[in-house]
């Protein structure tokens, strides 16, 4: 079986004010086929930086170095910048955080994804293009598509608006989805419900999902594998189910942190952590 | 049915705050021209009526001015004066003020637009380039074109100006609006030499008149695109920061898309501000420029009268400007709501 | 990690803390090679205005009508002017008189900017709406008419200049204060110093104003060079330091006459007001992108 993407020995480093190079991600090598995996670390773990040098949006002052970078058997490092465009919107898509953020706030839902679905094909007309879009709407299971498509960013509550996110992300049936922090943004009563229809999407299309998160419960729950980063270094790898025999003292730690309903009631432990844990190999 | 009152009677309290606003501004700057002409040491009723005059003169002309008067009841004669057009006689050209005014703003708007024009296309792409090639050649060369712009006094830039196009390489007409023999065969219709003459059919005008705007106005244009770029660079480069930008090239969207469909389209809302308040910046600037190259526009007509002492013209030109500039800026800030669809709604 | 341990002398550690702030301020700054060159030109600026009966060449009043209108030659640097007078001299004189009102213009604007907006912003209501409909009635004309039409009124003179471009100069910093004062002044350590009893003078004096002071300071650098053009241009008008003084717009003004025969009259002098403003732009883009706390770090 083919993998949906190779990455071997990724480093992304960024420079600093006094000359010297900052190595935000130190040597990240995982594969992925059509699963959920789940990358889980902190802030400052260079989680979402990998999900960005997949994609080849890494911020312009970052230098990136990889053995082997691939998606469904394209070289990524060899392919031209147009190849990586249509790849980018059309077989990888990414979700962001904050949908206040990350979406145009002088555009309506409805141009944003009508400008997606041109994006991919320059033929489709002006009303098929927003026949698509609404139906896409639909699947994120937006109940007033119609209205919706005429709103602006602002007008737009959390939820929906990450499920408009969604959609215009999963309008050109991409195969690969990065998922960074989707449900950090929302209320907690939201979330479920953002992570079912990414679940449900995600199952039907057959897409490899890639969800980036701090939360390790969510991943563990949601996802059909783990990887734990730290301090840029992927520390643990393994299956969610399997979780609990989790080996690295960072992950057991993490583990012995979450509070869980009918535990102890003694205070929950804090992470100490062990400057081994930088220098580990993966 | 009821939403549809709300949204009215919302709009109009909207409208009506605007008027308000606008009309306390323009009523403050009356007051403030009123307070500075109040200031002149110079006694005006000598200034009418001459050092000889005898008392009983000086005492009816004291009263006809209304200077026994408390100040409240001066204030509102001035008000009310200004209200109806009355911005007092000019002492030079003993005219009513308004009048002066009407037949000199026209070449300044005609300079002063051009020149904005200027600004404009040449300042909004040298702006968008900065931003997006940061600290590459093109920022360095917008912020170098710029730093110069604010720089430099723009009425030294004139006079070298004049004396390199015009005396050195002959490349452009010297001062004055069109050549003295051409006076006189355009009428005036809209006040603008160069839309009269091309209507009137008269090109050769026309022409003689373009020779002798495009120095002052590519001067003027200068000035406002040093001023237009640095802002459009700096705004550019907030919104080419934002993380929507960063889904527009998720979507596999070209560079040139993102900037101007994305950055752009976001950016032209504070530009629309950026840009009036150029203007009016223009108007004041053309007070100096005008004097350089003879234009008979109301920065002129102040240097002018300012050297005759001609109070009521200096304060009235003042007044008139600076009504021009609120309208300007107000003007911009209702454009502002309008385009920006997260100010539209008012209360959200 | 452990918390830090209680401070010793909290004086101490909080001056050796600013020292440490200027420090790091002096090294970034010291990296901007545009800004380092705007020090050096407003640096030479008040060197040349000290000293420069030192370095004049000529008497910048005496005039030598013989000599008038020399072109630029070994005896006169620059050439010299309508009345003889050596250019390179009345330069380097002219340069205090810039100087001069910089100074005063800065001195009294930005602390009554800076009171006015601090007040206005905390203490709210009437008050708050009457400074800022005053304030936006400053703002509503350009700031070349305005001076223009003050100094009409009181009549022309380098203070009376001065103080027409101060009425226009300080509603900039009352905005500027005003907003930063409106941030802070809900802020909850300033809740708990009024719960401490502060009354609202103090809690002004001590806490807003100071978190008021970088925008300011940014702003008053930035409009040093605008300061530097509307002078010029008021001496050029002819509204400024009156003749015999070597006020550098009213030397172009008067060089205007002979531009096209002896160009340096007039030329020579605006070259100085360009320089000097471009010192003071320099400087102020170099300060404004170390301290504006609105500044996006983009690295």
């Amino acid at each position: 079986m083919s993998n949906l993407v190779e990455i071997e020995n990724l480093r992304v480093s960024f420079r600093q004010d006094d000359g010297s190079y900052n190595e935000a991600v130190r040597g990240v090598s995982w594969s992925l086929g059509r699963e959920k995996l789940g990358i889980v670390g902190e802030s400052g773990s260079g989680k979402s930086l990998t999900g960005r040098a997949l994609l080849g949006v890494l911020p312009p002052y970052a230098k990136m170095s990889v053995d082997r970078l691939s998606f469904d058997g394209i070289d990524l490092t060899k392919a031209s910048g147009g190849l990586r465009r249509s790849l980018r919107g059309g077989r990888m898509g990414m979700i962001l955080q904050d949908p206040k953020f990350s979406l145009n706030p002088v555009m309506t839902v409805g141009k944003q994804i009508v400008e997606a679905i041109r994006i991919g094909d320059r033929r489709i007309g002006g009303t098929e293009a927003r026949k698509r879009a609404l139906a896409t709407l639909e699947q994120v299971h937006i109940r007033d598509p119609e209205r919706v498509l005429n709103l602006y960013a602002h007008e737009l509550s959390g939820g929906m608006g990450q499920r408009v996110m969604i959609a215009m992300m999963v309008v050109r049936e991409p195969d690969l989805l990065v998922a960074d922090e989707p449900t950090s943004a929302l209320d907690v009563t939201v979330r479920t419900q953002v992570l079912s229809i990414l679940d449900e999407l995600v199952t039907r299309r057959g897409m490899g999902l890639i969800l980036i998160s701090h939360d390790l419960n969510l991943v563990s729950r949601f996802c059909d594998r783990v990887l734990v980063m730290y301090a840029g270094r992927v520390v643990e790898s393994l299956e969610a189910s399997r979780l609990s025999e989790a080996k690295h003292p960072y992950t057991r730690g993490l583990l012995s942190c979450l509070p869980t309903i009918d535990g102890p009631l003694d205070p929950l432990p804090t992470l100490s952590r062990d400057a081994s844990w930088m220098a580990a190999a993966p | 049915m009821a939403a549809t009152t709300n949204r009215t009677l919302r709009v109009t309290y909207g409208i009506g705050s605007w008027l308000v606003t606008v009309a306390i501004t323009l009523i403050g700057l009356a007051a403030l021209t009123f307070f500075i002409g109040r200031v002149v040491p110079i006694d005006p009723v000598l200034r009418i009526v001459g050092e000889k005059a005898t008392q009983d003169v000086y005492h009816r002309v004291y009263l006809e001015l209304g200077l026994d008067q408390p100040l409240y009841v001066q204030f509102w004669r001035y008000i009310s004066g200004v209200l109806r057009g009355d911005f007092g006689i000019s002492f030079q050209t003993t005219r009513p003020v308004l009048k002066d005014l009407f037949d000199y703003f026209p070449a300044t708007l005609e300079l002063s637009t051009l020149g904005l024009i200027v600004g404009v296309v040449a300042g909004v792409p040298m702006g968008v380039a900065g931003a997006y090639w940061h600290e590459k050649w093109p920022d360095h060369l917008t912020r170098v074109v710029g730093l110069v712009g604010y720089s430099v006094p723009i009425f030294w830039l004139s006079l070298v100006g004049l004396y390199v196009f015009y005396y050195r390489l002959g490349w452009v007409a010297g001062p004055g609006q069109i050549d003295v023999f051409y006076n006189g065969i355009v009428t005036h219709v809209t006040g603008s030499i160069l839309i009269d003459a091309l209507t009137q059919g008269q090109f050769d005008v026309f022409w003689n008149a373009i020779g002798h705007i495009t120095l002052p106005a590519i001067l003027l244009g200068y000035y406002s695109l040093a001023y237009i770029s640095r802002m459009t660079r700096s705004v550019m480069l907030d919104q080419l920061s934002r993380e929507y930008i960063l889904t527009a090239r998720l979507k596999g969207a070209s560079e040139l898309r993102v900037v101007m469909d994305h950055a752009l389209r976001n950016a032209a809302i504070p530009l629309v501000t950026i840009i009036a308040l150029s203007y009016g910046g223009l108007l004041e600037g053309s007070v100096l420029v005008e004097t350089i190259f003879s234009w008979p526009g109301i920065g002129n007509y102040i240097y002018q009268s300012l050297f005759a002492a001609d109070m009521n013209a200096v304060l009235g030109g003042t007044l008139l400007v600076g009504a021009v500039y609120v309208l300007i800026n107000s003007v911009s800030d209702v454009l502002y709501r309008t385009l920006d669809p997260r100010a539209r709604e008012g209360s959200r | 990690m452990s918390i830090a341990d209680p401070v010793d002398d909290p004086r101490r550690a909080l001056r050796a803390a600013r020292l440490a702030e200027i420090k790091l301020f002096t090294q970034r700054f010291l990296r901007n090679p545009l800004g380092v060159l705007g020090l050096i030109i407003v640096a030479l600026l008040i060197f040349v205005a000290i000293f420069a009966p030192l370095l004049a060449t000529h008497d910048p009043y005496l005039p030598q009508l013989t000599k008038r209108l020399s072109a630029p030659s070994t005896e006169f640097w620059f050439g010299a002017d309508e009345l003889g007078r050596d250019i390179y001299s009345r330069l380097l004189y002219g340069s205090r008189l810039t100087l001069l009102i910089v100074g005063l213009v800065v001195v009294t604007s930005a602390p009554v900017g800076l009171i006015i907006g601090a007040v206005s912003g905390t203490v709210g209501g009437w008050l708050d709406a009457i400074f800022m409909r005053i304030t936006d009635v400053f703002l509503a004309i350009p700031k070349l008419l305005l001076a223009l039409a003050f100094v009409a009124a009181l009549g022309p003179g380098i203070v009376n200049a001065a103080l027409a471009i101060t009425l226009t100069a300080w509603p900039p910093y009352a905005r500027l204060a005003r907003a930063e004062a409106l941030v802070v002044r809900n802020s909850d350590y300033v809740n708990a110093v009024r719960l401490a009893g502060a009354s609202e003078w103090r809690i002004i004096i001590f806490h807003i104003i100071p978190m008021c002071l970088n925008s300011v300071i940014v702003r008053v650098t930035f409009d040093m060079a605008g300061i530097i053009l509307i002078a010029a241009g008021l001496g050029f008008i002819g509204l400024g330091a009156q003749p015999p003084l070597p006020e550098w717009g009213a030397m172009i003004s008067t060089g205007r006459k002979y531009i096209f025969d002896q160009w340096w009259v007039a030329t020579v002098p605006g070259f100085a007001i360009f320089i000097v403003s471009l010192g003071f732009n320099l400087l102020g883009d170099a300060v404004r992108d170390l301290l504006d706390p609105h500044l996006r770090q983009r690295r």
